[in-house]
């Protein structure tokens, strides 16, 4: 996209710039970009000497759809369903034009490529297991995540944990999903609908988990679904996560819960069969179970040679 | 809160009008009509900065009441149901603000409200943007340079009623080329709530070299039916949806 109409320009915010709330009055300090999208751009900035980070837009209803998301979030304790809401308010900016804001918590970490890239794809499995909770409590609130992609999540640290930001295209269970992006998306791939139901957020989950193996994508080809699972078992050489992509894809998971059930079953599973044939192979090698009467023998042998050599030469 | 369905034309074209009244003017009228006129410019891939015909694009939708966007072709089909969602948002921002008006007896607009009571006002819009019903009638430039275009314009709609059949409302679209023979538009599509089902739209099209894009969207402006005509949202414009 190359221009996008509206009377209200960008914003764009300076390093070093105070921004100061129309309503609430509260002063941030412009740090840094964090990045920036479709709705608008995320800064680190300082708020009575901690890190915050402050979503700013042109789209007024944006930000106050996402503030209801963070809002109706807060109520679950114990849970990261994404990042706490600090403050919500306006800027007036120098141009005379206002912009909503929104304050949040800041997650910091980095990305998923990143992450693996230096720690290995072995992570990608308690990456996944522990994510799969959160989306299952998300879920249970009745919302759907919706625009789940690379670009949202980050892996912090403390416990190594992956999180998601950017609740833009968070929708409530039954309606149409907000804001979604084509590789992530279900009816691009031809595998489904784009009413936000759980499974909408579990195959964008797998493609989140393929894009980490094709960091550049790929496009759909004829056989859209044909492709996924070609691009799957070409990729994933870690026997569960193929198998757990593959699922995905193919809708037969539908919960959040069952991914965390497959993995850990897989792995109980597969420590008992190792298990097994360690027993297996003891009971069965001949050698082995002769250690022990070489070893006596070898013993005697070297001892009898000593008593000949002492009764006979001394 | 209730709201009428909302009607919105998307034109989606690659260049200037070369024939008939100002397409900026004609839009205008239509919008006084209810209607929205969102427009979709779609650049060639070549193309590294905007060209002069496509400047036209802004100044339709702006007079139209609608949004426009300049998207090379790979990004059409995401463009095209971010630009009808983002105009019925528009849209009923706007019945939500009248409402407002009436409520609050003053020139009170929701940005104007403080953070935490626009958050109440916008869940009535998202509510309203999930299950009002909507009308799109597209309109698709088939001048000779969009030949090449119209594969991708075709799996944009598809893509568009998949978004926009996923809502709770309903949903309507129809399909009518600019030029048609002899006459300012043809219909390739007649009122339809699932462009799914529909392959090869643009099969049979004869492409010209003229560009009547004023004349087409005037065409477009009555394909609505007439009873519905003249009417803005009004309070007592939502008793006919539940059976129609
Ligand atoms: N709370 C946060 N802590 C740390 N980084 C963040 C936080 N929120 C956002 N970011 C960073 O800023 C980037 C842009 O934020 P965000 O995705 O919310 O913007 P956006 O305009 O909604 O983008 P899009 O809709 O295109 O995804 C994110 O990709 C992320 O890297
Ligand atoms: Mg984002």
């Amino acid at each position: 996209m190359i221009t996008q109409t509206s009377k209200k320009p960008d914003i764009q915010l300076r390093k070093g710039q105070i921004v100061k709330g129309k309503w609430h009055r509260h002063h941030y300090h412009v740090v840094k970009k964090l990045g920036s999208g479709a709705i608008g751009a995320v800064y680190l900035c300082v708020h009575e000497k901690k890190q915050v980070a402050l979503k700013i837009s042109k789209q007024s209803a944006s930000v106050s759809s996402e503030v209801n998301v963070l809002k109706s979030f807060q109520a679950v304790q114990g849970y990261h369903l994404g990042p706490s809401l600090i403050d919500v308010d306006d800027y007036q900016a120098q141009n005379g034009f206002t912009y909503s804001f929104y304050v949040m918590e800041y997650i910091s970490g980095e990305s998923l490529h990143d992450f693996i890239r230096r720690n290995g794809h072995e992570w990608l499995v308690s990456l996944l297991i522990k994510f799969a909770n959160d989306l299952h409590v998300l879920h249970q609130q009745g919302y759907v995540f919706g625009d789940l992609k690379i670009e949202n999540l980050i892996v912090s640290r403390k416990p190594v944990q992956l999180r998601w930001v950017d609740v833009g295209g968070t929708t409530l269970q039954g309606r149409a999903i907000k804001e979604y992006t084509e590789f992530y998306d279900r009816a691009y791939w031809q595998c489904g609908s784009r009413k936000a139901d759980p499974g909408y957020d579990l195959f964008a989950l797998a493609m989140v988990i393929l894009r980490v193996y094709y960091p550049n994508g790929f496009t759909k080809g004829s056989n859209p679904k044909k492709t996924l699972e070609q691009k799957i078992n070409q990729a994933v050489a870690i026997d569960p996560l193929r198998k757990l992509l593959l699922m995905l894809i193919n809708n037969s998971i539908t919960e959040a819960e069952q991914i965390k059930d497959f993995l850990l079953n897989y792995f109980i599973h597969q420590k008992s069969k190792r298990d097994k044939r360690r027993r297996h192979q003891k009971a069965k090698s001949p050698h082995e179970a002769l250690y022990p009467f070489l070893e006596i023998g070898s013993i005697l042998t070297i001892g009898g040679a000593c008593y000949l050599y002492v009764t006979f030469f001394m | 809160m209730k709201t009428g369905t909302l009607k919105q034309i998307l034109l989606i074209t690659d260049g200037c009008s070369n024939q008939g009244e100002d397409p900026a003017l004609v839009a205008s009228l239509v919008a006084e009509q209810g209607i929205t006129v969102n427009v979709i410019g779609i650049l060639e891939d070549d193309h590294t900065e905007q060209p002069e015909g496509l400047e036209e694009v802004e100044e339709i939708s702006e007079n139209g009441q609608g949004v426009s966007q300049i998207v090379y072709q790979d990004a059409l089909a995401q463009t095209v149901q971010t630009v009808t969602k983002q105009a019925m948002t528009e849209t009923l921002q706007g019945v939500v603000n009248n409402e407002l008006k009436q409520i609050l007896g003053s020139e009170k607009t929701m940005e104007e409200l403080p953070p935490e009571q626009r958050g109440e006002v916008m869940e009535v819009v998202d509510e309203l943007g999930e299950t009002c019903d909507l009308e799109v009638l597209v309109l698709v430039d088939t001048s000779a340079s969009m030949t090449n275009k119209l594969p991708t314009v075709q799996e944009a709609l598809i893509d568009l009623s998949i978004s926009m059949n996923a809502r709770i409302g309903r949903s309507r679209f129809a399909v009518y080329q600019f030029p048609g023979r002899k006459k300012p538009i043809q219909q390739l599509v007649d009122w339809t709530s699932k462009l799914d089902s529909i392959t090869s739209i643009f099969a049979k099209i004869s492409s010209g070299g003229i560009t009547p894009t004023g004349p087409a969207l005037k065409e477009a402006m009555y394909q609505f039916g007439k009873k519905t005509l003249r009417r803005r949202f009004t309070r007592d414009d939502y008793t006919d949806i539940e059976e129609a």
